[in-house]
C-alpha cells in the first residue's frame, strides 16, 4: 500500500497553464491516471489527450476524477479549493504559493464536517513512488519501499529523499505539508496514517521554526507511533521575529524555536538529527542498513 | 508587513476607535506646534519605529511643558534608539509622535491573532496590561482569555460580552468596551492583519477606554488587495539589501556572518544556514531564489551578496530536480562574470545533466569549487575562508 496516492487515483489539474501543463504531463509520464483539466473558459478543449473543463463539478461528473492538483495563482487559488470541495473531490493538493491567510481561514471553515483532505497550500504535492506522482518533485529521485515523508518544505525534501535513495532506501509516499501558517493535513494527520499503512515500516519528519506543529508531532507519535522516526528542524539557525521565506516559518514571542522543537522530538523518543545531510544516514542505521 | 504605531492609529481612528489626540512631527518645532495646538498640561513623545520595547530603550517621554515637549523630540530626532528588539546598532527615529497625557486608571491587554493548530482568528485579552503578554503568559497564564472567532461570522457581540467581564472593570466600561472588541476584529479582518494587538487598552479615571499604544502587522500575500496599506510602507525602516532584494521578488534576509548563500527552496535555505553553522562558520544571509533557480534570479543573488561587506566565500545549494545542471551551470558562470565575483564560489546542484553541469564548472578557470553533496559544500566554504 501507500498513502493518500495510488493507482486509483483519478486525477485532475486545475488552471492548466504553462506549469499546470508541464506537471501534468509529468504526472501522465510516471503512469499517473490524468482524467483532465479545469480552466473556467476552456471547457470544451483538450490538453494533452484528455478534455478541459469550466467547472469542477462538471469534470468530476464526466471523468470520476478523486483528486485534484492546483496551480491557480494566489489571489484566486481559495475560490479554487472551495469549488473542488464543493464539488466532491476527496483529496486537494494545492500548489499554489501567495495565498492570502484570510482566505484559507474561509477554506478551513469550510472544510468542517466535509470528508476531504486538503495538502498544502505551498507545498510540493504527494508522491507514491511507483504509483502515482500528483505533485511538482522530481520523480527520478525517487524509489518505490517502507519509508514514509513528510515536510514542511519542497527541495529539502527532494535532498532527504535522495539521501534515502542514495542508500538503496525506498518511499512509501512522500508528503509535502507546505510552508504556511495555515494550510489543511497537518503532520499528526499524516502520522496516523502512516501508522495504519502496512507498507510503512518507518518515517521521515521534515519541520522547521515557526508554529507548534512539530511539538503536536512529537506529542502524537509518543502516544500513538510505533514505527521509527528520523526527524530534522530547518531553521536551528534563523533568527527571531523574521520570516525564513515561507509565511509560517517565523519565530514569534519566543514561540517555534527550532530547539525547543528539537527537545520534544528527542522527547518522544524520535531520533532527531541535527545536519541535513545526516538524515539518510540516520534512517539506514534504524532500519539496520549497512551502507 | 509592518506599519508605525501613528499610522496604524490613523487606521483606528477611521473606525471610530477612541484614541487620544495626537499629531505626528519630524521637527521638534513642529513637534512644539502640536502640544501646543493640543493644550492641557501633559504630553507623550513617542518615536516612531517599527521595533518594539521603546519604553525599555527611553523612546516614550513624558513631557509637562511645551519646550520639554520641543526638547523630548530633540533627543530623539535623528538619533538611533536602542530597545531589545532593534539589535546592537538601533533604529534612526525620523519621526515623533505627540499626544496629550490621560490619567490612567487601569491598563488592559487585546490581542487578536491567527491561530496556526486551528486555522481560525482569535481574541485575547488580559486584565494584566502594559506589559510584555508573553510574560504575563509565563507568570500568570491564568490572566490570558482566549475567545476562537468562527471566520464567517466574526467576533460575535456575546463573545465580546464574554471577553470583557473577565477584565474586571467596572459595569459602566463594558458595554463601550465590548463594542470596541468588536470594531477591533472588523480592522483585524477588513485590512488582513495577522497580528492586531493593543497594549495598553486603558481605562482613563473617568471610566473611558483609550487606546495608547496599537501594534499591526499585515499579510503580505494579502497585500495585493490592500493598496492603502502597501501605501503606509516606510522603506527607511529596512535594511537596505532586503528592499533591493524584494525588487528583484527574491526572498532575501541579511544576516551577520561571512558566508552568503544562494539556495533554491526556504527549507533547503535554512538548512543550509544551519550546515554551515555546524561546520563552524556563520551565514551571512537567508536567500531563495525560487524552486527554478533561474539565471536572472542567480545574477541578482550575485549582486546583493557582493554589496555586503562581509561576505568572505559563497555558497550556491541548488536542488533542482527537473532543473538542467548544464543550463544552470552556464548561467552562474554568467552571473559571476557579469557581477565580477571576487570570493571563492562553492556549488553544490543536483538535477539533471549532473556531470555535464559540473564539468562546465570546471573548466571555467573561475574560482569554482564543486561540492560533491551538502556536507561537502559546507566543508569546503569553510576551508576557502579559512585559507
Amino acid at each position: 500500500m501507500s498513502i493518500l496516492v495510488d493507482q486509483n487515483t483519478r486525477l485532475l489539474v486545475q488552471g492548466m497553464g504553462r506549469e499546470g501543463r508541464f506537471h501534468a504531463e509529468q504526472a501522465i509520464e510516471y503512469g499517473t491516471r490524468f482524467v483532465g483539466g479545469v480552466n473556467p473558459g476552456r471547457g470544451g478543449g483538450a490538453a494533452l489527450g484528455r478534455p478541459l473543463f469550466d467547472s469542477v463539478a462538471k469534470a468530476v461528473a464526466d471523468t470520476g476524477a478523486n483528486t485534484t492538483l492546483i496551480f491557480v495563482p494566489g489571489p484566486f487559488a481559495a475560490d479554487a479549493i472551495l469549488e473542488a470541495m464543493e464539488a466532491g473531490i476527496g483529496l486537494v493538493v494545492c500548489i499554489t504559493d501567495g495565498i492570502p491567510i484570510r482566505d484559507m481561514l474561509v477554506v478551513r471553515r469550510y472544510m468542517v464536517g466535509k470528508k476531504v483532505l486538503l495538502i498544502g497550500p505551498n507545498c510540493p504535492g504527494v508522491i507514491s513512488p511507483g504509483k502515482a506522482k500528483v505533485g511538482i518533485m522530481p520523480a527520478h529521485i525517487h524509489q518505490p519501499g517502507r519509508v514514509g515523508v513528510v515536510s514542511r518544505s519542497g527541495t529539502l525534501t527532494y535532498e532527504a529523499v535522495s539521501q534515502l535513495t542514495a542508500r538503496g532506501i525506498g518511499q512509501s509516499t512522500c508528503v509535502g505539508i507546505g510552508g504556511d501558517p495555515v494550510g489543511g493535513f497537518t503532520f499528526v494527520q499524516c502520522l496516523e496514517q502512516f501508522q495504519q499503512d502496512p507498507e510503512t515500516a518507518a518515517v521521515v519528519l521534515i519541520g522547521e521554526i515557526g508554529g507548534a506543529a512539530e511539538e503536536d508531532a512529537a506529542a502524537y507519535i509518543a502516544q500513538h507511533v510505533t514505527k521509527p522516526v528520523v526527524g530534522f528542524i530547518a531553521g536551528q539557525t534563523a533568527p527571531p521575529g523574521r520570516r525564513m521565506g515561507h509565511a509560517g516559518a517565523i519565530i514569534a514571542g519566543g514561540q517555534g524555536t527550532a530547539a525547543a522543537k528539537m527537545a520534544a522530538m528527542e522527547r518522544s523518543g524520535i531520533r532527531v538529527v541535527h545536519s541535513p545531510a545526516s538524515i539518510g544516514e540516520a534512517m539506514a542505521d534504524l532500519l539496520g542498513h549497512t551502507t | 508587513m509592518k506599519i508605525h504605531e501613528y499610522q496604524g492609529k490613523e487606521i483606528l481612528r477611521a473606525y471610530g476607535i477612541p484614541l487620544p489626540r495626537g499629531e505626528v512631527a519630524s521637527s521638534p518645532q513642529a513637534a512644539r506646534r502640536v502640544a501646543e495646538t493640543l493644550g492641557g498640561n501633559r504630553w507623550v513623545v513617542k518615536a516612531q519605529i517599527h521595533a518594539g520595547g521603546r519604553g525599555k530603550g527611553g523612546g516614550i517621554r513624558v513631557a509637562a511643558s511645551a519646550a520639554e515637549v520641543e526638547q523630548s523630540a530633540v533627543a530623539l530626532l535623528g538619533h538611533h534608539l536602542v530597545t531589545p528588539q532593534t539589535g546592537p546598532e538601533g533604529q534612526i527615529v525620523q519621526r515623533v509622535l505627540v499626544e496629550e497625557g490621560c490619567e490612567i486608571a487601569q491598563e488592559l491587554y487585546c490581542g487578536l491573532v491567527i491561530d496556526r493548530q486551528f486555522g481560525q482568528p482569535l481574541c485575547l485579552v488580559s486584565p494584566v496590561g502594559g506589559m510584555e503578554i508573553e510574560a504575563v503568559a509565563t507568570t500568570s497564564p491564568d490572566q490570558i482569555f482566549r475567545e476562537p472567532i468562527d471566520v464567517l461570522l466574526g467576533l460575535a457581540p456575546f463573545q465580546a460580552r464574554r471577553l470583557v467581564e473577565q477584565l474586571k472593570v467596572g459595569a459602566a466600561a463594558q458595554h463601550e468596551l465590548s463594542l470596541l472588541l468588536q470594531k477591533l476584529y472588523h480592522v483585524f479582518h477588513d485590512k488582513d492583519c495577522t497580528l492586531l494587538e493593543i497594549n495598553p487598552l486603558v481605562l482613563t479615571t473617568t471610566g473611558t477606554p483609550v487606546i495608547l499604544d496599537v501594534k499591526m502587522q499585515f499579510d503580505d500575500n494579502a497585500l495585493f488587495r490592500q493598496p492603502d496599506v502597501v501605501a503606509l510602507r516606510d522603506l527607511a525602516e529596512e535594511d537596505p539589501l532586503e528592499v533591493e532584494a524584494s525588487q528583484y521578488k527574491l526572498n532575501y534576509i541579511k544576516l551577520s556572518g561571512n558566508i552568503g548563500c544562494i539556495v533554491n527552496g526556504a527549507g533547503l535555505a535554512m538548512a543550509t544556514m544551519d550546515i554551515i553553522k555546524l561546520a563552524g562558520a556563520a551565514p551571512a544571509n537567508f536567500l531563495d531564489v525560487g524552486g527554478g533557480a533561474s539565471a536572472e534570479a542567480v545574477e541578482n543573488a550575485f549582486r546583493l551578496l557582493m554589496a555586503d561587506a562581509n561576505v568572505q566565500a559563497v555558497l550556491i545549494n541548488v536542488f533542482g530536480g527537473i532543473l538542467r545542471c548544464d543550463v544552470f551551470a552556464q548561467g552562474v558562470l554568467q552571473a559571476v562574470a557579469k557581477v565580477q565575483v571576487q570570493v571563492p564560489v562553492v556549488v553544490r546542484m543536483e538535477g539533471t545533466n549532473v556531470e555535464e553541469g559540473r564539468q562546465i564548472l570546471a573548466e571555467s578557470g573561475l574560482n569554482l569549487l564543486i561540492a560533491a553533496d551538502m556536507a561537502d559544500a559546507a566543508y569546503k566554504v569553510v576551508q576557502a575562508i579559512q585559507g
